[in-house]
């Protein structure tokens, strides 16, 4: 990504907010609709533990900065959360209202009514003085690291992101449907934190910045830097020009004006990315989009409710089919050749495995080709860790302090995890930080 | 069918749905509509010489999120003319001759100008009289309302004037803004008066604004004490109805008034005692639409219990309500969560720890600090549909972890747990026997 532009105007248009703002009135009366549970389970069910019932009563109360405040406490990217986090199997899935034959209470909305508020007002999070030389760095701008550097700062830790795209932030500000979240309240969140005082760099670390630089220079190095670009299929004509994988396809309609996505779009995958490019293009003006995946409906990792919308948003979906090929005309991806698949005995992750039924390929003609089949590992940079253990591409960690086989480096966030939510990241960067914190007292008195 | 038609201190009427003295019944235009609307009485603003009132003149106090728990007035008495509201008074009378319209009035304490309001009111059609002695604020600045009615002497020898010369019953309504509400009852009493309202608004203050700093309602900077009413006022009502209802030396009908709103309350009232109950606020807040469901409500209720006429059911409630000393000790209860309708919000456990006696627990924590720290130490990730053998949160059955028991040996029956439970019936205070008889603290008293 050499550009910073952001493409934010036509967006707007495009891609409504998929749940609407509260106005302060509904926010009061969903805010009143709050039982107030004692050790809530909406808040044992935040990977980041935001107090939920204590912010919601203080949007009742009328004590919105309190609100916020609580909020930013448990979670520093509290509004982005707001907008991205899966609430139907987080906070709002936990809520006792399920069994009060009665709707759950819209924490998402209350939180990011307090969040809007909150930055609204050009609010700001008290600053705090640096103790000690120590310093930390924090290697990547996404989620995770932010969180981690938000959270050492706030105890008076010096600390230096290292990202290496123009604008931190990561897949907040790069990566996420912009029916979820818009950039520039990924970038508001990125000047909360560095208002906090932390220090952003943009620099390639492990190429022109060595490791072994930052391990002189930081007492530890957190380790952020999410997922590498997204797998390839590994068949035949996958270079041509109409085939883009997802995460590139959302960032370039983020960033450029004139992206266009022809009529028919062919989407490959059955995870939330593939839902949301596949949302994203019918968005931006394609006909006809068809997602793939070489397993069922019932396999399908997408979010229940992220399949439901996306059928409302008009995509098709076709299961029990896996690209063989994509078809080329005068340089350009055609139509996808595909086989169909029948389903076999469990494999690994306990779902049955998609195997190819012989003598079963059609063609599928489209304009444009966005596979969606998961990130990559970033293992290059790992393997020059020294000490730092990994599995199966990720990083392996102590997962209550987010600590490394090396005690000089921790970890959080998807390439830790291999790919999860946003609020799992920051509770990664959180716990790690705070692991950190506690090391450098022991390391210093 | 239950039978709503009322009889109160010989003043007849379709149903015992009066319009309190106040706003609603400013003139005879609206007091025709609420007629219409099928209210059973009403009694006319206060008359006496016309005041001028100030802007603003009401405030109130939400509670979560729901408005006008408590309204607070600084209006005066009726700021028309005196012939004015006579000659409307005369208007309603004769086009609805059934309903009762009573006049409420309030002048200077002097003999000759209260026997000129009362023969003036009743040449006018009046079926009864009020005598304005609660009005707590403004009036009462000027040796009226409430002035009266906080001097017992004061309010038997206006009654007495008043009595020399009226032709219809005389009510008396009081003011709750005294020590003992008894001392002015029996004194109207002693001056002859047929009956009694209560009660008038209660002196108050609703809340001060966080930004002038000046209390509401605000008028040109500054405010005043007004009277408060509305459902907030409701138990406070019934505690002076039952204290003048159960007075032997009282004995008088009494016109119910205080947070009543539906018909639920005004069943409470009359249980007290009431042969009829009178409704401003709810009426102000919502419109005199309101009475359809009082009657619809109480008759159904009658129904459902038998009671075919108002009288079967009037005053049951007044010989169940006793000094503490009479209580039996011996009575215990528990509390008994039903684990099958417990929906873990945990309310009667914080509720029990910190506001009651600690006899509500949770499996594996002594304390609730544990409980907490627990959660806050729990690892949780966002669980991944279909990857993560659906670990998801299932809100549709509580955690039987998060269902509080209680220790029934330990738990003394106050009903705070029962209390503070979102859920209806979920928590159930069930008696136990305690092997010992009936024994109040008077008795336990004269035992030893």
């Amino acid at each position: 990504m050499s550009s910073a532009a952001l493409h934010v105007e036509r967006n707007l248009e495009q891609f409504p907010d998929l749940h609407p703002a509260f106005d302060s009135q509904a926010a009061l009366a969903e805010a009143n609709r709050c039982l107030f549970c004692f050790d809530a389970p909406c808040m044992g069910a935040c990977p980041t533990h935001i107090d939920v019932p204590r912010f919601i009563k203080k949007i009742a109360s009328g004590n919105l900065r309190g609100s916020a405040v609580t909020i930013l406490d448990a979670n520093i990217l509290g509004l982005s959360c707001s907008r991205v986090c899966p609430v139907d199997v987080l906070c709002e899935g936990a809520c006792v209202m399920h069994r009060y034959n009665k709707l759950p209470i819209e924490i998402g909305r209350l939180q990011r009514f307090a969040m809007d508020t909150f930055y609204a007002k050009g609010a700001h999070l008290p600053p705090v003085a640096q103790t000690g030389s120590q310093r930390i760095a924090c290697v990547g701008g996404g989620p995770a690291s932010l969180s981690c550097a938000a959270e050492l700062r706030r105890r008076g830790v010096a600390v230096t992101v290292f990202d290496n795209r123009p604008l931190p932030g990561g897949l907040n500000t790069y990566g996420v449907a912009e029916y979820k979240l818009r950039p520039a309240d990924s970038l508001r969140e990125v000047a909360m934190v560095r208002s906090l005082g932390v220090e952003f760099r943009q620099a390639e670390v492990g190429g022109a910045t060595p490791l072994d630089e930052l391990e002189g220079e930081y007492a530890f190095l957190f380790l952020g830097m999410g997922l590498g670009a997204m797998e390839r299929m590994g068949i035949p004509g996958e270079q041509a020009l109409g085939v883009i994988d997802a995460l590139r396809f959302i960032e370039r309609y983020k960033t450029l004006p004139d992206f266009s996505v022809g009529k028919t779009v062919v989407v490959i995958g059955g995870g939330n990315t593939a839902i949301d490019a596949a949302n994203a293009a019918r968005r931006l003006g394609a006909q006809d989009v068809h997602l793939f995946y070489r397993r069922t409906e019932t396999e399908m990792p997408a979010f229940s409710f992220e399949y439901d919308r996306s059928k409302v948003e008009g995509v098709q979906f076709h299961w029990l089919a896996q690209p063989v090929a994509i078809l080329e005309q005068e340089g350009r991806a055609a139509a996808v050749k595909f086989v169909r698949t029948a389903l076999g005995q469990p494999d690994a992750s306990g779902r049955r495995k998609a195997e190819p039924v012989p003598e079963s390929e059609f063609e599928f003609p489209c304009d444009l080709v966005i596979p969606a089949l998961g990130q990559s590992r970033l293992t290059s940079l790992l393997e020059s860790t020294r000490g730092v253990e990994l599995k199966g591409g990720s990083i392996v960690v102590d997962r209550a302090t987010g600590r490394t086989a090396n005690p000089r480096y921790y970890g959080g966030g998807d390439c830790v995890n291999g790919g999860r939510e946003v609020v799992d990241a920051v509770a990664d960067g959180k716990r790690a930080a705070l692991a950190m914190v506690a090391q450098l007292q022991v390391n210093h008195g | 069918m239950a039978d709503l038609t009322t009889n109160f201190a010989g003043i007849r009427c379709p149903n015992p749905f009066w319009l309190a003295s106040g706003p609603p019944t400013n003139c005879g235009d609206q007091v025709m509509r609420a007629f219409d609307a099928g209210w059973g009485g009403a009694v006319w603003k206060t008359i006496g010489e016309p005041i001028v009132n100030v802007s603003s003149r009401y405030s109130s106090v939400d509670w979560n999120g729901q408005r006008m728990m408590g309204l607070n007035n600084i209006e005066l008495i009726s700021d028309r003319p005196i012939e004015t509201n006579l000659r409307e008074i005369a208007e309603v009378k004769k086009r609805y001759p059934k309903h009762a319209v009573i006049a409420s009035l309030m002048v200077d304490s002097k003999r000759d100008v209260w026997h000129d309001i009362v023969k003036r009111s009743e040449d006018a059609g009046a079926d009864g009289l009020e005598l304005n002695f609660g009005c707590p604020h403004g009036m009462s600045e000027r040796g009226m309302g409430s002035a009266v009615g906080q001097v017992p002497e004061y309010s038997c020898m206006i009654t007495e004037w008043v009595k020399e010369v009226a032709r219809t019953p005389v009510l008396i309504k009081l003011t709750p803004n005294i020590t003992d509400i008894r001392t002015v009852a029996r004194a109207a009493r002693r001056g002859g008066a047929d009956a009694l309202s209560a009660i008038n608004t209660i002196n108050s203050i609703t809340g001060i604004d966080l930004d002038t700093f000046t209390p509401r309602p605000y008028v040109g900077g500054s405010s005043s004490h007004g009277g408060y009413c509305g459902p907030a006022v409701k138990p406070i009502a019934l505690h002076l109805v039952q204290q003048i209802a159960s007075d032997t030396e009282v004995g008088i009908p009494i016109s119910g008034i205080g947070g009543i709103a539906g018909w639920r309350e005004a069943a409470e009232f009359m249980l007290l005692g009431c042969g009829t109950v009178q409704v401003c606020t709810a009426a102000m807040h919502y419109g005199y639409r309101i009475v359809e469901d009082m009657i619809d409500g109480l008759s159904n209720w009658m129904d459902e219990k038998g009671f075919r006429t108002l009288d079967d059911f009037r005053g049951l409630s007044v010989p169940k309500v006793t000094e503490w000393k009479h209580l039996d000790l011996n009575y215990k209860i528990v509390a008994r969560i039903d684990r099958d309708t417990c929906i873990g919000c945990d309310l009667c456990y914080i509720a029990c720890w910190d506001g009651a006696h600690q006899c509500i627990h949770i499996d594996g924590h002594s304390r609730p600090e544990s409980l907490e720290a627990a959660s806050h130490a729990r690892l949780t990730v966002t669980p991944i549909a279909k990857l993560d053998a659906l670990q998801a949160a299932n809100g549709k059955k509580t955690p039987p972890e998060r269902i509080p028991k209680v220790d029934e040996a330990e738990c003394v029956g106050c009903n705070l747990c029962w209390l503070v439970c979102p859920v209806a019936n979920c928590i159930t205070m069930e008696q136990v026997d305690t092997g010992r008889p009936a024994q109040s603290w008077e008795q336990r008293c004269q035992q030893h």
